[in-house]
């Protein structure tokens, strides 16, 4: 979801300024340009074409906010009216943005659809009048070109795009539960294909300028400068500019044409697509797979679908009105308002709130070459920081240091990095047996045995080597820091750092803090989770910690409803089918069986009997025999290579045969169970609130869905709340409560809300 | 007199180093008349034109090295095999450098470095490149399936390899035509270059015309003596480099850009072409050189080698190199009355001589002060250079040195300074540096002490940029 300003919509269209600017064509050239200085927009007229230059004075990125789409119908209507203007370039003097989006907070004060639908329908106004422009209009991206930046620049007759590793395009609409609200579902079906289209609209994928050469989303490449007479940035803009006005100028002396030849493929597509069953079957197919995907929990992919679909079989005007509506509508679902939420969540986890760190951790080592080990060096490597990756085996070591390579081997299979920057990125890695080097360490990050005598004789081990600034982190899911600590010289240096298996996938970094921990290791350890690239939360110690604690809890109730004989598959649909990405059984087997078994019991004896429910010895069991889940090859399911159906693992039905209680009718639907595992979920979380385990909402609704894959369509556990309504979800749990007893009490911050509905934890 | 006045660049207990002289076949549009030769073929004709025209006894020659860019798998050691067939001695070593366009310029400082040290006193350098053929290989899934064939012990084994041979085994592997660490091609790399300092189509043309001009009045003149005659076996003598064909600006604005297209700068018409060719010089101890009675052209003084960025610095080695051999000999650039930098397209000359013109570049890019200056267009590349000459990578250093030190003669002046940059770059992100350097005097004609400075950058410059090359090479002929 990175990088989403989305949503195209110009807003405001003045249509009354043509009087007023109808002497500009009279005018000298150089008067025109610096006559009227506006803020958000300019433009200058070089040889004939106007260079329309946008830079957003308040932001470090261009958004269409309405005084930017204000000046620029100003602009334009002035260049319209011009008659010495043969052609315009649109291009953003920031370096690392085109337009990033349309400005969310324009949606966000809207207070029905309707007026979104207004929004919509002015944007698509503006970009009309921009495609059916007297002169040819060039947009000259380099930077982000999403949403409605993207919906701006279709709208134009012609597109450069710069080679930058910036230069991204992309319609992300869909990933706030929105869809493109400017004509983007009409224009981009045209010129892509039916297929293409769809494609970029339902995953709202980010699109490199190569592939969208080969697309024809934009028409001409501009590699990016190195440093010259300027900084390589300045020059890559003004090069971008000089090419943009050539073919500006091209355009409007017909020596550029936009049309290209089509290839026999092309032609065959389109024979094809004109066939009105072949493009029923498309909408099908896609509909099948979206809902597949979505399981109908998000309405913004099938709307897309529709206004594709209208625009197609009934026209534009059908189409765009569709659009609009639709576009209206959607703004105002709690799930476009969930995903919105998490996106500006997101962008807050993406920042470091404990100031710069007094020293730069430029020597990182890692101890313990597992799979979280080795994730966490090559996710530090990737970002050019020196790293030792230490084990106590030539096995262990050897192993992580291969898991490395096939992780930056797969970027360069994948054309994401070069061979050469694979190796180079591999020369950050030092792996090895002992503490040579540790002298130099900035940051110590260990990831061994999850046992705390191990913890202790690592930490003891590790002081003794490292200089006085050296900071040690714990990567454990679930001791409480300051047990680990407790064998510290230094307790203010140690610091829990959570990553979530596999470490180069997920997005999430759990950071948590004692009360010795101080300022600046907090602060350091934020700055190196952000070059990671992570979303950090960082939250207070306790067993647990957050999201450790939110899923026991969950995990419980999972196995309680697996020994009321909900089998495995049952479960995954239940647990599915409100949104998480992975079934209950199945996150259990990719956590591992040991870990699970070993985080309940623990979490167990020191938080009681709110996290009963379902029997430990279950999971115990599963270990005793080996089924420790995917990486035994055995867990719920067995695990085979290439078999895409996985079947249920015959042992553990006898184990759960063995344990098997009798469910209670009255909350045993599958509804019941639905709630029954959520609710242990969302009650856990704000429990940690209410302790001040979590310091907000946010950071909880970021954890949880990050970390965990709680529901995105429903926003986190808090956002849940606010939207569901706690008193409904009080009612349920103390039907529950009845049945089990007290692992299903709702906590006070809970009952609080239930009580005034004016609370919420969102505003 | 005017001894007196020069400074003397001499250090203390180091030896005088000399070229004694300098010499190189002609240079030819690779495809022309070499094509049915070997690389080595061509090294044999430079080494035996230098020991005709020096005359030196070969027994006196103690160590030979010779320069290469893309290798004739079966003349890896190409020194040795050329030194043999020019009638060089068997007792005399030779070995091979490569070190993409300053391949030659390595081993003439490999050269000083051994005479420096003692451990030598007469040394041939020099170098060749033969684009005519290059070495186009199987497929590495073919060569794969080759080499088992060659242990397969039964037909069985045999046939059932044989089986595994499917259509995507045949394709051969052309020379990679991007370098290897940045994926870039050269041509590329120059396009880029010159966009970032802002030199324009016309520019880069006129500099390439320049070039062609000056290369045609210096052949016609004569001035080109350090070419020898080339018999092709079987076939006539060739004594005249044949790239040489100054055109006008207009027929060179036709072209169409050659590497970044549609909007790209740099044509066919004004980057160097491929081009086969050969040279060598015979570099000695001074104490050695007059012992033996000759009459040394120049003193080789000193050298620096740089090296930057290969992405967006590839082609900038000379404005970093210039200043630094400057300063260490505590020369300035007025000093300085003949410049001979390599020219591999007219852009990044003119980008070079931009940088060179640039505060800002001084300051964001060098870590100093100010600008390193302009060298004086009329003392620069009078003759012509790699545009119009030609460039067989390898053998390009060796003709600079003796262009410099023939027009010092020439021209009567004291100091020259050569440069060439070359591709690559060791380290994909930090930035490091390499120099060389290595400068002459020859107070031996006109009684007048000339020195001159070699100053070559380098990046390194990988096999690739051939395909490119041929293309337009193919183009040039087409045009002119």
């Amino acid at each position: 979801m990175a990088g989403v300003r989305a949503v195209g919509i110009l807003s405001r269209f003045a249509t009354s300024k043509y009087s007023r600017l109808s002497g500009h064509g009279h005018r000298s050239l150089s008067m025109s340009s610096s006559l009227l200085a506006r803020t958000y927009a300019n433009y200058e007229i070089k040889d004939g074409v106007a260079v329309i230059r946008i830079n957003d004075p308040n932001s470090k990125v261009n958004t269409l906010s309405k005084p930017l789409q204000a000046e620029m119908t100003e602009i334009l209507e002035e260049i319209w009216g011009n008659s010495a203007v043969k052609g315009a370039v649109l291009i953003s003097s920031k370096p690392g943005s085109f337009i990033a989006g349309a400005d969310l907070n324009m949606i966000q004060a809207c207070k029905s659809a309707e007026e979104v639908t207004t929004l919509s329908q002015e944007g698509q106004k503006m970009f009309d009048k921009i495609e059916k422009s007297p002169i040819p209009i060039v947009a000259a991206i380099n930077g982000s070109c999403l949403g409605g930046g993207l919906e701006f620049a279709i709208a134009c007759q012609y597109r450069l795009a710069t080679k930058s590793k910036k230069t991204v395009l992309g319609t992300p609409e869909v990933m706030l539960g929105l869809l493109p609200g400017a004509g983007g579902t009409q224009r981009l079906p045209k010129m892509l294909g039916i297929p293409a289209a769809f494609d970029m609209m339902l995953t709202g994928r980010n699109i490199r300028p190569d592939k969208a050469k080969k697309m024809g989303l934009v028409h001409q490449l501009v590699d990016p400068l190195g440093p010259g007479l300027k900084s390589p940035e300045e020059a890559t803009i003004q090069y971008l500019e000089t090419v943009a006005i050539e073919a500006a100028k091209n355009l409007a002396n017909k020596k550029l044409s936009v049309k290209k030849e089509k290839g026999l493929v092309q032609k065959l597509q389109d024979m094809v697509m004109g066939l009105p069953f072949v493009r029923k079957q498309i909408y099908n197919m896609v509909t099948k797979k979206v809902m597949g995907q979505t399981k109908g929990l998000y309405p913004a992919p099938l709307k897309i679908i529709e206004c594709v679909q209208t625009g197609i079989e009934k026209g534009t005007t059908a189409g765009s009105l569709a659009e609009s509506v639709n576009f209206g509508n959607l703004a105002m679902t709690s799930e476009s308002l969930a995903l919105r939420g998490l996106y500006h969540g997101q962008v807050a986890c993406k920042k470091n709130n404990f100031g710069s760190p007094a020293r730069d951790v430029k020597n990182l080592a890692v101890l313990g070459a597992g799979l979280m080990g080795a994730g966490i060096a090559q996710v530090t490597v990737d970002k050019s920081v020196r790293t030792i990756l230490k084990d106590t085996t030539v096995e262990g070591l050897t192993r992580g240091q291969q898991q490395v390579y096939k992780g930056l081997n797969d970027k360069t299979k994948k054309k994401a990095i070069t061979s050469f920057q694979r190796d180079t990125t591999m020369s950050f890695l030092t792996g090895q047996l002992d503490y040579r080097g540790f002298d130099q360490a900035d940051m110590v990050i260990e990831a061994v045995f999850e046992d705390l005598n191990v913890k202790h004789k690592v930490i003891k081990e590790v002081e003794a080597v490292i200089p006085p600034h050296c900071i040690f982190a714990t990567n454990t899911s679930a001791l409480p820091i300051k047990e680990i600590a407790a064998a510290s010289k230094r307790p203010e240096k140690v610091i829990g750092m959570h990553y979530f298996s596999p470490v180069d996938k997920m997005q999430l970094l759990e950071i948590i803090t004692t009360d010795k921990t101080s300022k600046d290791t907090t602060a350091s350890a934020v700055a190196v989770g952000l070059k990671q690239g992570k979303i950090i939360i960082v939250v207070g110690d306790g067993p647990g910690f957050y999201t450790t604690r939110c899923l026991a809890a969950m995990l419980a109730e999972a196995v309680r409803v697996l020994q009321e004989g909900v089998g495995p598959k049952k479960l995954d649909a239940l647990t599915k089918g409100l949104g998480f990405p992975v079934g209950g059984a199945a996150l259990a087997d990719e956590v591992g069986i040991d870990v699970a078994a070993h985080v309940a019991e623990d979490l167990g004896k020191a938080l009681g009997s709110r996290f009963g429910g379902g029997n430990v010895e279950v999971l115990k069991t599963m270990v005793q025999k080996g089924y420790k889940g995917r990486k035994s090859g055995k867990g719920c399911y067995v695990y085979e290579k290439k078999s895409k159906d996985k079947k249920v693992n015959p042992g553990v039905e006898e184990i759960l045969k063995a344990y098997q209680l009798k469910p209670a009718p009255s909350v045993s639907g599958d509804e019941d169970v639905q709630y029954r595992l959520l609710s242990r979920f969302v009650n856990e979380s704000v429990l940690c609130l209410q302790e001040g385990i979590l310091p907000d909402p946010v950071q909880g609704d970021i954890g949880a869905v990050f970390g965990l894959g709680f529901p995105p369509c429903l926003g986190g556990p808090f956002r849940f709340v606010d939207s569901f309504g706690a008193d409904k979800l009080v009612q349920k749990m103390h039907r529950y409560e009845e049945v089990y007893g007290n692992q299903f009490s709702p906590c006070q911050l809970l009952l609080d809300h239930a009580k005034d509905s004016n609370k919420r934890f969102h505003k | 007199t005017i001894y007196f006045l020069s400074k003397t660049l001499a250090k203390p207990n180091v030896k005088n180093i000399v070229l004694v002289d300098g010499v190189r076949t002609p240079f030819l549009l690779s495809g022309t008349s070499y094509s049915d030769l070997m690389p080595h073929d061509l090294g044999r004709g430079a080494l035996q034109g230098l020991l005709n025209r020096t005359g030196v006894p070969k027994e006196i020659v103690d160590h030979i090295i010779y320069g290469i860019v893309i290798q004739e798998v079966k003349t890896s050691n190409v020194a040795r095999e050329a030194a043999l067939g020019a009638g060089f001695s068997d007792k005399t070593p030779a070995h091979t450098v490569t070190m993409a366009c300053i391949s030659s310029n390595q081993a003439m400082t490999s050269a000083v470095g051994l005479i420096a040290a003692g451990q030598c006193d007469v040394v041939v350098a020099g170098g060749v490149e033969f684009m005519s053929d290059v070495p186009i290989r199987h497929s590495r899934k073919m060569r794969k399936t080759m080499l088992s064939l060659n242990k397969a012990k039964t037909l069985g084994q045999r046939l059932s390899l044989l089986g595994s041979i499917r259509m995507g085994h045949l394709m051969p592997e052309l020379p990679a035509v991007a370098e290897f660490s940045t994926a870039e091609s050269m041509g590329h790399s120059a396009d880029r270059l010159a966009a970032a300092f802002g030199v324009t189509r016309v520019e880069q043309d006129e500099y390439a015309l320049r070039s062609h001009r000056l290369a045609k009045k210096a052949q016609d003149e004569g001035l080109l003596s350090d070419i020898i005659s080339f018999q092709v076996p079987g076939k006539n003598i060739i004594s005249a480099d044949n790239g040489i064909r100054p055109t006008s600006m207009e027929q060179m604005g036709k072209l169409k850009p050659a590497f970044v297209k549609p909007h790209g700068t740099v044509t066919a018409a004004n980057s160097s072409f491929l081009t086969d060719g050969a040279s060598a010089v015979l570099i000695m101890s001074e104490e050695k050189a007059l012992a033996l009675g000759y009459k040394p052209k120049a003193y080789l003084r000193d050298f620096v080698y740089v090296s930057q960025d290969p992405k967006d610095q590839l082609l900038l080695g000379p404005t970093y190199a210039t200043p630094k051999v400057l300063e260490k000999s505590g020369l300035t650039m007025e000093d300085i009355d003949v410049f001979e930098f390599h020219e591999a397209f007219a852009g990044q000359i003119v980008a070079n001589l931009k940088a060179m013109d640039s505060d800002w570049f001084a300051q964001n890019c060098m870590g100093r002060k100010s600008k390193v200056g302009v060298p004086p267009m009329e003392k620069f590349n009078t003759w012509g250079g790699s545009l119009s000459l030609g460039h067989p990578f390898a053998a390009t250093g060796c003709r600079l040195v003796t262009t410099v030190a023939h027009r010092l003669q020439k021209e009567g002046g004291q100091y020259g300074v050569v440069a060439a940059c070359a591709a690559g770059g060791q380290v994909f992100l930090p930035k490091y540096t390499y120099a060389q350097l290595a400068r002459a005097d020859t107070e031996y004609s006109r009684g007048a002490t000339v020195q001159v400075f070699l100053v070559h950058s380098f990046g390194l410059f990988s096999v690739h940029v051939l395909c490119m090359k041929m293309t337009m090479c193919k183009s040039v002929q087409k045009h002119f």
